[in-house]
């Protein structure tokens, strides 16, 4: 157990080293970039309480993360700009506006009773069933916010949201998310599901209602990614329906495989390792189409590394960089290890 | 009566094409238990070879079988690239090298050649129509449902009748054994590849034939489709996927007859739905194929 308490530390260490590091340096562009590093990781971490736990690749993330941040813009615009930002608002709704906080909260619990609802049969699927239907359902997430123009404005920006969120507000976010991850990864439904990840059959024979174990981790992904997405959608402030769709979904499974699925401690390293090399190479491709010679816009470079990236960890790591125990764990053990020698 | 024939035409022509993108993508279930996400690139590739061809005077026979070979090229290299280096470790794993590779082929068109739409040469008998029994129909569908059942009697032979066929069924029923009988597993996996390549190929001449561009993301439809008619039809058998294809295209005709405008923008979501209560229903999809064997 102590080692949970070693990893939080750590982790919160990590953020808070992050949050003051780039308020120190004073630049914009710096707190910008780790402000937008403390939102991925609010969500890679939210997808590593499903999936790690499960087994179960998730491709619906970053849908929920959508309806939170939907959700979110319909409760905070204020009622003067409504007309303006979403102009086929049903009319009680026009009127509704609450505190961001607020709104954080209702996004993550609407992202939630989603989740319930429809996962609840498809958690008793398996394998390539459980994959194919994940994403579908990012699809069809996809689909409904380009569509119900009435509260998202159709597949047009919607603006006006309150800039609410910080650098500040995101790591405490960050950290209560990777608190909450670790806590239930030691719980009982999360050491019962990490069972059901290493062997179905003989976690099911010991009384583990898998279906049921899954559901609630999902629910609980389900619920960060919502949040994440308020909290985006208050720090980006304008955005349209294809900021939550398969590119996205690529970066985060990207972050979370590469750092290592099954441990939290991987879901941070590979948010932030990823978020550098992501800032990185789109500085580059920025390079490069500012000199444009002649072959005109440079696009997809930076997918395209990060896919090789990805392909080669999988054949020479494909536990990730932290496949299997906690950095908490690790130090402890290597502690203990050298105490026995002395 | 015409709209009946209108409507049976339709059904059958979707139809079609969606058995046939559902069994490219089983063909490799079946034998791998791993689904290949880069799937849908394959008929992009094909889409965009005849692009590419198009400047070259050929005639558009030669251009199409060009794209067919290029489908299968490609669907060999997703078999080198994606599949066999961690074919052995965890399932995950190759889902994230195929969802990469996916990504990979996609940012590559952006990259190399467009992110604009690009016209794709096609014979002028695409864009014709005839009139059955009063209902007018494209010859395009026609030539759908004609290249469909030719393709779905020749796989159905193949796997019946031919050695590699039986090895290949033999491989999906249970793998070790079929190794240990003398089947030599790279080749039935990569043969297993190309099939899936070669009927990417076809599709992807016939689906592209119905838009007339082709776009880095155009092989999201198909994999979608490929992807929820396999899941109705049960994932591991071969008939199971034509059904749900047929099943599907069904479904999504009945929708489009039926649904308002307004309505119809969300008729993915519908489809979905309906593909949950199938679910329900049945979580190892209408037809259950053979018993799973230990993979690779």
């Amino acid at each position: 157990m102590k080692h949970s308490y070693v990893t939080a530390l750590i982790l919160i260490g990590v953020i808070a080293a992050i949050a003051i590091g780039s308020q120190l340096l004073g630049i914009r562009l710096y707190d910008r970039i780790s402000t937008n590093l403390l939102i991925s990781l609010v969500l890679v971490v939210g997808l590593q309480t499903f999936m790690g736990n499960s087994g179960l690749l998730s491709f619906a993330h970053i849908g929920f993360m959508g309806l939170g941040a939907y959700t979110s813009a319909v409760l905070t615009i204020p009622s003067q700009m409504k007309g303006m930002a979403l102009p086929d608002l049903y009319g009680f709704m026009k009127v509704v506006e609450i505190s961001p906080l607020l709104a954080l909260f209702a996004a993550g619990a609407l992202a939630a009773v989603v989740a319930a609802v429809i996962s609840y049969p498809l958690m008793r699927l398996s394998d390539a069933a459980s994959v194919i239907t994940s994403f579908a359902l990012l699809v069809v997430l996809y689909t409904v916010m380009n569509n119900w123009s009435a509260f998202t404005n159709g597949p047009r920006t919607l603006f006006g949201l309150p800039k609410t969120t910080d650098m500040p507000v995101a790591a405490i976010v960050a950290s209560i998310v990777v608190v909450v991850a670790l806590v239930f990864k030691e719980s009982r439904t999360g050491k019962l599901l990490r069972a059901s990840r290493e062997d179905e059959v003989a976690a099911a024979a010991l009384g583990a209602d898998i279906p049921q174990l899954r559901w609630r981790a999902f629910i609980l992904a389900a619920f960060i990614a919502g949040i994440g997405g308020a909290l985006w959608g208050h720090f980006i402030t304008s955005f349209a329906p294809k900021a939550f769709y398969l590119k996205e979904t690529f970066l985060i499974i990207t972050m979370l495989v590469i750092g290592g699925a099954n441990t939290v401690t991987g879901a941070v390293a590979g948010t932030i390792l990823i978020t550098f090399a992501y800032e990185a190479l789109r500085g580059t491709e920025g390079a490069l189409n500012a000199t444009s010679f002649g072959a005109g816009q440079v696009v997809g470079l930076t997918e395209i590394v990060l896919a090789l990236a990805m392909i080669a960890v999988m054949i020479v790591r494909p536990g990730g960089l932290f496949p299997n125990r906690e950095i908490g764990h690790i130090l402890t053990r290597t502690r203990r290890k050298k105490e026995i020698v002395a | 009566m015409a709209f009946a024939i209108q409507f049976v035409i339709d059904v059958l022509s979707l139809g079609g094409a969606y058995a046939l993108m559902a069994l490219g993508l089983v063909i490799i279930y079946g034998i791998l238990r791993l689904v290949n996400f880069a799937y849908g690139e394959l008929i992009m590739v094909a889409g965009y070879t005849m692009f590419l061809a198009s400047g070259s005077g050929l005639p558009w026979i030669v251009m199409a079988v060009l794209a067919v070979g290029m489908a299968i090229v490609f669907g060999i290299l997703t078999d080198y690239v994606a599949f066999r280096p961690v074919r052995a470790k965890s399932v995950t794993a190759v889902l994230i090298t195929s969802f990469a590779f996916s990504n990979l082929l996609q940012n590559a068109a952006l990259l190399f050649i467009s992110p604009r739409p690009r016209n794709v040469p096609l014979p002028d008998i695409f864009s014709q129509t005839v009139s059955i029994g009063g209902a007018i129909t494209p010859v395009r569908n026609l030539i759908t449902i004609a290249a469909s059942i030719l393709l779905l009697a020749g796989v159905a032979f193949l796997m019946r009748r031919t050695t590699l066929g039986i090895a290949m069924r033999a491989a999906a029923t249970n793998f070790t054994m079929a190794r240990m009988l003398g089947v030599p597993a790279n080749l039935i996996i990569s043969s297993a590849f190309a099939l899936s390549g070669f009927l990417a190929g076809v599709v992807g001449i016939l689906w592209i034939g119905r838009i007339g561009t082709v776009v880095p993301g155009v092989g999201l439809e198909p994999l979608l489709v490929a992807f929820i008619a396999t899941v109705i039809g049960g994932m591991r058998s071969l008939p199971g996927a034509v059904v749900g294809g047929f099943l599907l295209a069904l479904i999504d005709t009945t929708l489009n007859y039926t649904l308002s405008q307004d309505l119809l923008k969300f008729r993915d979501a519908f489809t979905f739905s309906l593909v949950i209560l199938i679910l329900l229903w049945r979580p190892e999809g209408l037809i259950r194929g053979p018993a799973s064997g230990q993979r690779t």
